[in-house]
This record gives structure tokens, sequence and C-alpha cells, in this order.
């Protein structure tokens, strides 16, 4: 940290601020009780009146040990154990973990799995931003947003719960493709939800994009520079609402996204504002890429050639997808047993997470609310 | 025994209100009467507050406890009244306990003077308005109490937060609330009034409710005063004191069962007081609307049927949702006592069709309506913005509010000057 190469200098993580005129420093604890830190969060505040000098981030209050967990699970059985991690994108974690087996099976899910995949992991990102917004927008004291887009997303969770029967920990795929075909009327609901939703973004926005009030309070609050985010290792809507255009669907494409025609939408401030229209542009892309996916769905086999007994190579490999919150990377090394050797989880809301302390510095403590809610974590991904 | 009845008596025939005629028998009575009608309101809002918020959050809110929910206030406050009273051991003691009585009684001492009509008020005194912001603002106090005692953190910044915010957005409210008296002296002895009565009487002798007087100064004086009067309140947006999402609950986070009901009444009490002060002051209180435009006897008649038509329609409401109950035994005693509700109400409804009670109600009824637009809005802020932040809620309150203030009174002040002077010499 002290290293003046390191591009982190410039942040001084190991002074911290002094209060104005030598008052005492408050000191909050925020959590793990706290109706706004998104489950077990602890922050400790210090204050100084209502401004933060700083903060820092207690977790583990939902460490389910899951990494350890996959040493002794096999390949197919962890799958469901990756669901638990970010419960509101459970497909998405699905997604990353079962591409990452294949590509140490060195397999590859024939096309129309790939589609599906594709349609149900949108899906879920969409569920997934509806989610933060809604809690966002409470957070900062709009109660109605919160049960509009959760009106919205049962329409979604309607849909996994007739493709797979759950609704949130869906374990959706398997190794090698999909376990179900889809049922008969699938495209046509994914189509009546595609038609559905599109006006409901607007009422969102409605809302609030313009209203006075957010603006406000989330104008120029918990700014963070791309350099910082880079630093830092922040990725997903937070690190493209500070001007960079990385995303991995791009920049990696994995799955078939190469076949999709979508954009990556980017701030420029790297506020919380920046934050909610990246997200909001996010959404209709999604929307964009679902349509494009449903109405091309090949038919075709919807597994590939996987061994009943899996025993990968002996080898590592590490991929990662674009989850709704950032880069979820999977680091797995096969002892060539049926178990791994070693399951390591990147999740995007632990990385991002530590930009928590570099964001709120000298803002306000209503700030800080605004913040956690802006990082769209969740904690079971955190502490996984 | 006559003397008494004479001594009851001789108020019937008094255009003063019990107060001011000195009549202690009917004040007590009218005491009881607001004590009484308050509490019914505060419940009632209680009520309609989680139903509209719900139907506006595409929600159905409380469903289960009688018919849609009617009884939910009772069985909140019975569960309220039961609750193990909890006081945390490092909390100082007396100050805890006294904290919400002093909030309660600050809200509810305003009543005193709220004009529900010429002679429907406990009493009126001549500083009526004076006498109303100063006690109301006494509740601050009650809640910086209630902040310190509890001896912790959040309760300690949620009380700091309320305080800064009431001091703060005092200073507007009352310059709003001085170019209002200022109107009330516009008239042929250029004396103007600070009593609750006077005011309205003021508005109606000039025909115009101040509101629309020197448009749009009244209006915009209105304006500060319904934006400080949300905060005043400590109300969405402006409910920083007790930010969920941030403080827990700010100021009453230690407080539980009795004591925290005791906060509960006192913030919706002080909210039907602030709308009561904005309704006085620039929406003609207790009289009827289009007193100029519609405003020969038969209109009056007209309007005089207001208060019964409007129980009648709750009524059918209740008929109406009672015949759309399932029909189902489960439902029965839901659908019975739905319709028994709609009687009640359609009986309520039926005697002020009576032309003596009808006459007597009619400023209640005006007054309480307007009253009830108010709390619609209240309830509508909640279900649309979100919360201002305190820096800003502070530079709304000094930067916007206060310098508006000062130009609409600089220039109601001046307008009137003018008219006195150019006008009517």
């Amino acid at each position: 940290m002290t290293d003046q190469n390191s591009s982190l200098s410039h942040l001084d993580l190991e002074t911290p601020e002094k209060p104005f005129l030598d008052a005492n420093e408050l000191v909050i604890n925020m959590g793990p009780q706290h109706p706004a830190t998104h489950g077990v969060l602890r922050v400790i505040l210090r204050l100084d009146g209502e401004k933060v000098l700083g903060l820092e981030c207690v977790i583990g209050y939902l460490h389910r040990g899951v990494e350890k967990i996959g040493e002794h699970r096999t390949y197919t059985m962890f799958n469901p154990y990756v669901d638990r991690m970010d419960y509101v994108a459970a497909v998405s974690n699905g997604l990353g973990y079962c591409e990452t087996v294949e590509k140490l099976l060195n397999v590859e899910a024939p096309p129309r799995a790939q589609y599906v995949r594709v349609i149900l992991t949108e899906l879920n990102r969409i569920a997934s931003h509806q989610l933060w917004l809604g809690t966002h927008a409470l957070d900062i004291g709009a109660i109605t947003p919160l049960f509009y887009t959760f009106r919205d997303r049962e329409e979604i969770l309607k849909i996994y719960e007739k493709y797979c029967g759950a609704r949130l920990t869906t374990h959706a795929f398997r190794i090698g493709g999909l376990q179900y075909e889809t049922y008969a009327g699938f495209e046509k609901d994914v189509k009546n939800f595609l038609d559905f939703f599109r006006p409901k973004i607007d009422e969102y926005e409605e809302l609030l994009t313009t209203n006075r009030i957010w603006v406000e309070r989330t104008k120029n609050v918990g700014n963070i520079s791309a350099q910082d985010c880079i630093a830092l290792g922040v990725t997903g809507p937070v690190l493209r609402a500070s001007g960079v255009k990385w995303d991995l669907r791009k920049a990696q494409p994995y799955a078939n996204y190469k076949n999709f025609d979508f954009d990556i939408p980017i701030g420029q401030n790297g506020d919380t504002y920046d934050r909610y229209l990246v997200r909001m542009a996010e959404m209709r892309q999604s929307v964009r890429i679902v349509q494009q996916a449903v109405y091309a769905l090949p038919e075709g086999p919807i597994m590939a050639k996987v061994p009943k007994v899996m025993k990968p190579p002996v080898g590592e490999v590490y991929h990662s997808i674009e989850a709704p919150k950032g880069e979820l990377g999977y680091f797995i090394v096969s002892d060539g047993s049926t178990q791994p050797y070693r399951v390591r989880v990147r999740p995007p809301s632990f990385v991002n997470l530590q930009a928590l302390d570099v964001m709120c510095r000298g803002q306000l403590v209503a700030d800080v609310i605004a913040v956690i809610g802006t990082l769209d974590i969740v904690l079971g991904e955190v502490d996984r | 025994m006559g003397q008494i009845v004479r001594y009851i008596q001789s108020y019937l025939h008094s255009d003063l209100t019990p107060g001011a005629a000195g009549n202690m028998f009917w004040a007590l009575v009218y005491i009881m009467l607001v004590f009484v009608g308050l509490s019914v309101a505060v419940i009632a809002m209680n009520w309609l507050e989680r139903k509209i918020l719900a139907h506006m959050q595409v929600r159905l809110g409380p469903m289960r406890v009688g018919p849609h929910g009617l009884l939910q206030p009772i069985a909140d406050a019975i569960k309220l009244l039961l609750k193990e009273d909890i006081m945390p051991a490092e909390a100082d003691g007396l100050i805890f306990w006294v904290a919400p009585f002093v909030v309660v009684l600050a809200a509810f001492t305003v009543f005193v003077v709220v004009p529900f009509g010429p002679t429907h008020a406990i009493t009126d005194m001549n500083i009526g308005i004076l006498f109303m912001l100063g006690v109301s603002s006494l509740s601050v106090l009650g809640i910086v109490m209630a902040g310190w005692a509890s001896n912790s953190h959040y309760p300690l910044i949620g009380a700091l937060r309320s305080s800064a915010q009431m001091v703060s957005y005092e200073v507007a409210m009352g310059l709003a609330v001085v170019s209002a008296i200022l109107m009330t002296s516009l008239n042929a002895e250029g004396t103007g009034t600070l009593s609750m009565i006077g005011i309205v009487q003021a508005q109606q002798a000039q025909h115009e409710w101040f509101i629309f007087k020197f448009f749009p100064l009244g209006l915009v004086a209105f304006f500060i005063f319904a934006v400080a009067m949300v905060a005043e309140t400590n109300r969405a947006p402006f409910d920083l004191a007790e930010a969920e999402s941030e403080l827990t609950a700010g100021f009453h986070t230690e407080y539980s069962g009795f004591r925290w009901s005791l906060f509960f009444l006192a913030e919706y009490s002080a909210m039907i007081a602030v709308s009561s002060i904005a309704v006085t002051l620039w929406l003609g209180g207790w009289l009827r609307p289009f007193p100029n435009l519609l405003s020969n006897s038969t209109w009056d008649r007209v309007f005089s049927l207001f208060p019964g038509v409007t129980f009648l329609f709750f009524a059918a409401i209740c008929f109406y949702n009672a015949a759309r109950m399932p029909k189902h035994p489960l439902f029965r005693i839901q659908t019975v006592g739905l319709a028994g509700f709609g009687i009640v109400l359609g009986l309520i409804g039926v005697i002020l069709f009576i032309p003596v009670v009808s006459i007597r109600v009619q400023d209640i009824f005006w007054f309480a309506a307007k009253v009830a637009g108010f709390m619609y809005m209240y309830i509508w802020y909640r279900g649309t913005f979100p919360r201002y932040r305190f820096d800003q809620l502070m530079q709304m309150g000094w930067k916007v509010l206060l310098p508006m203030g000062l130009g609409v009174l600089v220039l109601t002040a001046s307008v009137a000057l003018l008219q006195e002077k150019l006008w009517h010499p």
C-alpha cells in the first residue's frame, strides 16, 4: 500500500482522516442486523458528526464454507451449491460453474443448450437488477419501486418455476448442457415477458430517473475513478459506470454471446447515478439479447456427451463470466479424481465491496447506505 | 340544580367559543370531543395510510383483521398496549419516561385553538397562531430528550437531525405565516389579527381565500408552508430523523409498546395540527368552497347536503364491498361486519341531513375535508419521493425556502401597502 509505484498509493488508505477541530469521532456499528446492509454485512463507521471519516467492513456472518464443501463433493454434486452463493442470480452462478467444468473436461454444450442458457441467464440478469433497483431505491427512501420491481420479477421467477421447478436456487444447468428440455410454451412465455417488461423499465425510470430528490441523492455520491476501480479489481456495472468498457460477454465471449448483437452501456462520472443508469440500460440490453436468442432458438440435443462418472484430467482451469454484479470466476484444480482438489470462487460482490471505503470517505452517513445499495452486494456471495 | 342547567344552557345561544365565553362546562365537553375525535382520526389515519399506500404500491394492505383490515388499528393498539415495556439499562430513566409525554402534550395542546367552525373551537385566543406555532415546536424538545435519554448512537443522531431540521424549517414556516397574517389587516380599520378564528373571518370578509390573494404571492407562501410543514412533522421525504434504512428508527429506536405508540400518536396529531394551520391560514378554514362564485341561498342549500352525501357515499362503498365478499361461511362475519359498518355510516349520513344538525356540522365537515386532503398528500408524498439527505435538506431550508419566504413577505407587504395607498387612498 505504501509503495509509491502502486496505483493505490494515492488513496492513502493507511492514514486515517482526522475529525474537524479535533472533535471526538463517533464510532457507529452498522449491522450485522440493520435494514439497509442487505443481509448481514457489518460496517464499522467512524463519523465526525454526519461525515464519514472511514469505515471498515466486517464480513463472514454468512460464511458457509462453500469452497471447502466443493472439495468433498463430486463435480456434479457441487453444482447445486453454487446457486446458494449469489442467490438472486443463481442461474449465472450455475452457468459459470458448468462452463468451468466443461472447459476442464473439454466438452462443449450443444447449441440449443447454449441458447437456453443465454435466455435464462439474461433473464436472471434482469431479475437481479430488478431486485437491486427495488432495494437500492428503498434504501434511499423511495418505497414504491420495490413493489413494482418485485411484481415484474415474479414473471421471470414463474418462467424458472415452470422450467425447472425452482424459483430462486434453480440449479437450471448441468455440466454438458441441460437436464430438462424446455417446456411446451417456453418460447411464448419468454416472448410474452419481453413484451410485458419493456414498458415496465420506462415505468421505473419515470419514477426515478428525473426525480429531483433521486438525482440529488445519487449524483456525485460514492464517486470512484476508473483507475481506482481497476486497482481494486472492481468489475461489472460499477466499473462500467466509471467509463471502462469492460464486459466479459464481449471481451472474452463465453457461451454463445458472440452470436448476439448488443451494446455495453457505460457511464462517465462513476457516481451512483451513473451506476443506476448503466444498470437500467443493461436491463434493456438483456431484453435485446433474450429477444434475439428466443427467436433464433435452434432445435437439437440439449446434452453433450459427458461421462457418468466425471474424472477430469489433472490440471487447473480458470473461467469467468459476466454475472449481473461483475466478473464471476471459478478456479478449479483437478487431481484426476471425481472430486475437485480445490475450488476457488472469485465473487464479484466480495471484490466490489472493497471499494466501499474509498467510495464513502468524506461522504455523509446517508450516502453510505446509497453506496452499499449501488454496489449491489449479496452477502451470500461475499461470505460464501 | 336549576342554576347548573341554566349555566349549561346559557352557552347554547352564544356565538363565541366556549373558552372565549368563559363557560367551563362546554369547554370541557369540547376538550373531550376534540380529544376523542383526534384519537379516532389517528386510528383512521393509520388504517388509511396503510391502505392507500398499499394500493399505490400494487398490494392489498391489511386484509385479515376485520373486513378489509378495518380492525387492524385496534388490533395494533391492543398489541402495543400489551407489549412489555422495555427501558435500556443505560438509559436515563426519568427523561426517557418523560420524553414521549412531552411530545404528545405538545401535539395535543395545539388543538386548543384550532377553529373547526366560528364557534367550534375550545377557545379563541387573540394570539392563536403564535400559540400554535410555539407549542407545536415544543415537540422537538421531547424528541431531543428521547434521543439523548436512550443513550444510544442511532437515537442520538436521529434526535440531532430532527432538532436541526425542525428549528431551521420553523424559520421559513414562520415567514410564510407572517405573510398570511399581513393579509388579515387589509380591511377598513387596517387591523390584523393573530386569532385563528379571526384569520378565517378575515378571509370571509375579504371574499378571498388567502391562497388566491395577490396571486401568486399567497400561493407561494402556501407552498413554502406546505413544504415546511412536511419537514416540521418529520414525514417523507423529510423523514431523516426516523430514516429507517439509515438509523433503523431514529429517535424512538429504543422505545417499544405504549411509549412508542405515544410517539406514533404525536406524529399523526402533529400532522393534523399543521394541516389545520395551513387550512386556516390559506384555505379558508371552515368556509365552504366557491363562496363567491356560487353564493346564493340555493347553493348554500346544495353545499349543506355535502356532509350527509359523503357519509352515504362511504356507506355505499361498504355495501358494495360487502356484496362483493366471497360467499363462503368463513366470510360471513366479515360480510355482516362490513354491512353493519355501512349501516352505521348511513345512519350518520341520514342524521346529517336534518337541517338543525346539518347547519351546525357544516363548518366542521369542510374543515375536516380540507385537512383530510392534506393527509392524503402526506401519504402520497410517502409513496412517491425518495428521502432527502441531511445537508440537502438544510440547504433547501436555508437557501431556498428562507429567501423565498423573505421575498414573499416583502412583496406581500409592498403590494398591501400599494393597494392601501394608491387604490384606496
